[in-house]
């Protein structure tokens, strides 16, 4: 398991390479923004139909980092359907899938822009979570501290010997993390944008997602 | 002209309803350039005849009247076309229809945009079974091929063959200085050109990339000291700068301009006497086609200049001077037309209404391009146009096409065919972002970078950008502010277009050339510079394959004189490097260009006859290439004209990449759970042809049949030596990406006092 470890108030993290962040003192794993059944959603407004694989990768990946880590609970931040019908056709296949992951662990949703609301799996349903000193909500907001959020799916962008390299990324301060998005099918949001540079400090770290995760001063 | 004097003859008694003559051009600005020349000459003998364009420069309010009560004579482009008969109304538009005429058609044959038009006539020809279809051209070299392309299929075509007119007079600049080694930027011509621009009234310089004519315009300013009015044009400058030249070019201001394949074509710019082109034309056909510029009138012979930009491109250029004479134009066979261009007219007819597949598959394959076409194709493009064609069958419920009870095909959602319509054509835009001057309110535009090459600078960095160094000042919604500080070097921008290879007839003329005992036709550096190489080593040839392996700077290095094409040079060295690394000969990167391929690394290569067996290296192209980054390219260009990628949306106006993904995660999406997909198929039809270009590696390897000579040097070879100056070197790397990206993040978090965070 690749993952970059850091002190964030007061609680050592784990930043893993998949996008995902592992609390080992709570053996808790969160993930933001799957956005399952985007590609249904695509398609069921009048666009293209996308390769239907998404959301059968998206849960391959997590059972990956489920595994992994033996997570206790599961914290899904938001947005992990891209919508409520989504969610409601989701292929019997994925949903006995997402049944199998939670077998034996506490599961939270918790509520996103895009999915406002409970829906027929199992888990809890939330619109927040506190746990020992941290905050896990979907969109951070101003002035709040010790926050764990998604919803812009940050991306930063390294340049080293005329490459770039642009990778999904956590943005890390003092008080808050920005969790990449963690679904197949998901942009990215630059670090650079006038909303990610207003809610970061100017000390802000960008850890890059990958095989060999690394953190750099985040691109402004 | 000649081809519209019928329709003037037909519409003279005023008694033609409706639409009578469609003119379609490969250019927007040709098309208005007709409009200009066919108006004069109606309005003098007084012809009440109604002519217009469209293109996509063309108002909206003005193209919904075109649909409604259209001219007699409407000049447009193939996406406009397409577009036009992708309207329910398109039957009313178009009666009265009676003749297309297509100009520049070797220009549309040779892409795309070609097969689109052809699968666009097939379906006015539908709507107007008598229509008539007149293709024209001055540059075709295989007017058969041409003709069964633009015909309906199976009919007839006559062709017609007018008088070529003299002979070009057509010669390679003389210079005192002679070319060098290596490298494309010619600058050691300037004062001779300079020199020929000051005894002709107008002349164009021709250059093969953007790149290249802006450093040459560069230089050529720097160089002017008499103050000549010279000007540049190329297809990533501003439209109103291009206006611009343009407008003072047919005025006879311009002494000079410095242009690329963007005036390429039979638009009467002014007065040309002269025309030069800088570099290597790579192809024959492409020459005679900018030669034609000059002296644009029937009867005077055209007048060029050749300017060979290092000493090989002497040889090439000397080879295609001979093809000239000999009227031997190159050409590759197109092959069928692609399957992406049928997906995305499968799309526009749906948009037009209901159709039934039958009568749609006997309308498509009477195009020439798709005559080959299978019905079980067919049916597969359809089924991918309708339900996304997926091993995984998960969109039954909201199909794109639906089939009716009564077995006609249409859209789901009516509103789909909106968004079908803005999605329209095949040309493919790299991501490009304006360029323009900081000022208070948005200062002047420049014209268009790629977006790598603006993430590449920072602040303070220099380019060169329509002939003038600017200084990047920073990135502002997404368009790049720039000032007039010369302060620096410039950068070199990087610019859209592709990289020509050297024919295949061209590259054979050189070979047959190089197996001459000596050469009289070529200048004396040239010629002893060959007989050097023959001397110390051997001359490539056609019937062998020449590779060369010699120590250099304390690493071992191999060249292999392919003559395939850049393209196919470069694939040959991917897929050789790997070979290597396989059999532990640790490559550590090469370099190519059109005849050769250099590979350095740390062991000598004893024994080549392991590394070109053709089924190790197909199956390296299949292992290699699918998770190649051209292979994605080709994936997204396909990808977007069969309709899976919009490039446009309703209702968005800026780019709004934030809420989009890149076409390389359904690349990848694809290759791991369904690599049969029809675009996956498409995608590595496509590859073969294009950028991978693997079709001229097994020509090549079958010409040699196993003759493959290694010779062993003490030293660099006289033909190997330039291949070490060439730019484009590519480092052999497995890992390489992640430990750059580590010691890059160590350096800048030192940089800012940080520690590197602990990993587990």
């Amino acid at each position: 398991m690749n993952g970059v470890k850091f002190s964030f108030a007061g609680q050592l993290l784990v930043a893993l390479g998949s996008g995902a962040l592992w609390w080992p003192e709570q053996k808790t794993l969160c993930v933001s923004d799957l956005h399952l059944g985007k590609s249904e959603r695509f398609v069921r407004r009048g666009g293209p139909a996308l390769p239907p694989y998404d959301s059968h990768d998206t849960l391959n990946r997590l059972a990956e980092d489920i595994e992994q880590t033996k997570a206790g609970t599961v914290v899904c931040l938001g947005d992990s359907f891209d919508d409520l019908d989504a969610a409601r056709s989701l292929a019997e296949a994925e949903r006995s899938r997402i049944s199998t992951l939670q077998a034996g662990r506490r599961w939270i949703w918790i509520e996103g822009n895009h999915d406002p609301g409970p829906i027929e799996l199992g888990g809890t349903y939330l619109a927040e979570w506190r746990c020992s000193a941290l905050v896990f909500r979907h969109i951070a907001q101003l002035g709040a501290k010790s926050e764990i959020s998604g919803h812009f799916h940050p991306k930063a962008t390294l340049r080293a010997a005329g490459r770039l390299m642009t990778r999904p990324a956590f943005l890390v301060d003092d008080s808050r993390i920005i969790l990449p998005a963690y679904g197949t099918y998901t942009g990215g949001l630059r670090s650079s944008d006038e909303t990610l540079k207003g809610l970061m400090a100017e000390d802000a770290v960008a850890i890059l997602t990958g095989k060999r995760p690394r953190s750099i001063p985040m691109p402004r | 002209m000649a081809g519209f004097l019928p329709t003037l003859a037909e519409l003279a008694d005023g008694g033609h309803q409706g639409l009578h003559t469609l003119y379609v051009s490969p250019l927007k600005a040709l098309a208005a350039d007709i409009k200009r020349n066919l108006r004069t000459p109606a309005d003098e003998i007084g012809l009440p005849i109604r002519i217009e364009d469209r293109t996509g420069d063309t108002s909206q309010t003005q193209k919904k009247r075109q649909r409604a009560d259209p001219p007699h004579i409407l000049l447009t482009t193939p996406e406009s076309l397409a577009l036009l008969t992708s309207y329910e109304d398109a039957a009313r538009t178009f009666a009265g229809l009676e003749r297309v005429i297509v100009d520049e058609i070797h220009a549309l044959a040779e892409s795309k945009r070609g097969d689109q038009l052809m699968l666009a006539l097939a379906r006015l020809q539908r709507l107007r079974p008598n229509l008539r279809r007149v293709g024209l051209s001055a540059t075709v070299e295989d007017p058969d091929a041409i003709a069964s392309f633009l015909a309906r299929h199976p009919d007839h075509c006559d062709i017609v063959l007018a008088d070529p007119g003299p002979d070009p007079d057509i010669s390679m600049l003389q210079t005192e200085e002679m070319p060098p080694w290596a490298g494309g930027g010619a600058a050691y011509a300037i004062p001779a050109v300079l020199e020929q621009i000051k005894r002709h009234k107008t002349t164009l310089i021709f250059h093969n990339t953007r790149a290249q004519a802006e450093i040459f315009f560069h230089n050529l300013w720097l160089a002017n000291d008499e103050g000549l009015p010279i000007g540049i044009h190329h297809g990533s400058l501003d439209r109103q700068q291009r206006a611009r030249v343009e407008a003072a070019m047919v005025r006879g201001e311009l002494r000079a301009i410095v242009c690329t394949g963007s005036l390429d074509l039979g638009i009467d710019w002014g007065d040309v006497d002269l025309v030069i082109q800088i570099g290597a034309p790579k192809n024959v056909k492409r020459l005679v086609q900018r030669i034609g510029r000059a002296n644009h009138r029937y009867n005077a012979p055209s007048k060029a200049l050749l300017v060979p930009a290092n000493r090989f491109e002497v040889v090439e250029c000397v080879a295609a001077l001979e093809a000239v004479k000999a009227h031997d134009l190159d050409g590759e066979p197109r092959g069928r037309g692609p399957r992406d261009v049928l997906c995305q007219h499968i799309l526009i007819a749906a948009a037009s209404g209901p159709f039934d597949a039958d009568s749609l598959f006997a309308e498509m394959t009477s195009a020439g391009p798709f005559a080959g076409l299978s019905r079980p194709e067919f049916d597969a493009c359809l089924e991918f146009c309708a339900t996304g064609g997926y091993a995984l069958r998960a969109y039954d419920r909201w199909q794109r096409l639906q089939q009716r009870s009564d077995g006609m095909w249409q859209l789901r959602d009516p509103r789909a065919a909106q968004r079908i319509r803005m999605n329209i054509g095949t040309i493919q835009d790299t991501d490009t972002l304006k360029v323009r001057l900081r000022r208070n309110r948005g200062g002047k535009p420049l014209g268009e970078i790629e977006e790598s090459f603006a993430a590449s600078l920072t602040p303070g960095d220099t380019f060169l950008i329509g002939g003038q160094i600017v200084r990047y000042e920073g990135l502002r919604e997404m368009v790049v502010e720039v000032t007039r500080r010369a302060d620096k070097k410039p950068k070199i921008a990087t610019f859209m277009g592709t990289k020509f290879a050297t024919s295949t007839q061209l590259s054979d003329r050189i070979m047959t050339m190089l197996e001459q005992s000596d050469w009289p036709q070529l200048p004396g550096h040239t010629a002893e510079w060959l007989a050097l190489q023959r001397d110390v080593s051997r001359l490539p040839g056609r019937g062998r394959l020449l590779i060369e392996s010699f120590p250099h700077e304390g690493r071992e290095h191999l060249c292999v004189y392919g003559f395939a094409g850049r393209n196919a040079q470069q694939t040959l060295g991917l897929l050789l490097t790997k070979r290597m690394e396989e059999l532990d000969l640790a490559p550590l990167g090469f370099v190519a260009t059109d005849y050769a391929t250099l590979i350095w690394g740390l062991d000598a290569v004893t024994d080549p006859r392991p590394l070109f067996r053709i089924e190790d290296l197909r199956h390296g192209l299949e292992t290699w290439l699918a998770g190649n980054a051209l292979m994605k390219r080709t994936f997204r260009a396909s990808a977007t004209i069969a309709g899976l990628i919009e490039r446009n949306m309703p209702g968005q106006r800026k780019s709004g990449r934030q809420a989009t993904f890149s076409s390389d995660i359904l690349y990848d999406t694809l290759l791991k759970y369904d690599p049969d997909h029809l675009l996956m198929q498409i995608t590595r039809e496509e590859a073969m042809r294009g950028l991978v270009d693997f079709g001229r590696i097994e020509v090549m390897i079958a010409r040699v049949q196993g003759r493959i000579d290694l010779i062993r040097l003490e030293r660099v070879s006289p033909f190997a030596a330039p291949l070490f100056l060439e730019v484009g070197k590519v480092p052999v790397k497995g890992a390489a990406e992640e430990r750059l990206l580590a010691e890059e993040s160590d350096r800048l978090l030192r940089a800012a006092g940080l520690a590197q965070m602990e990993s587990t």
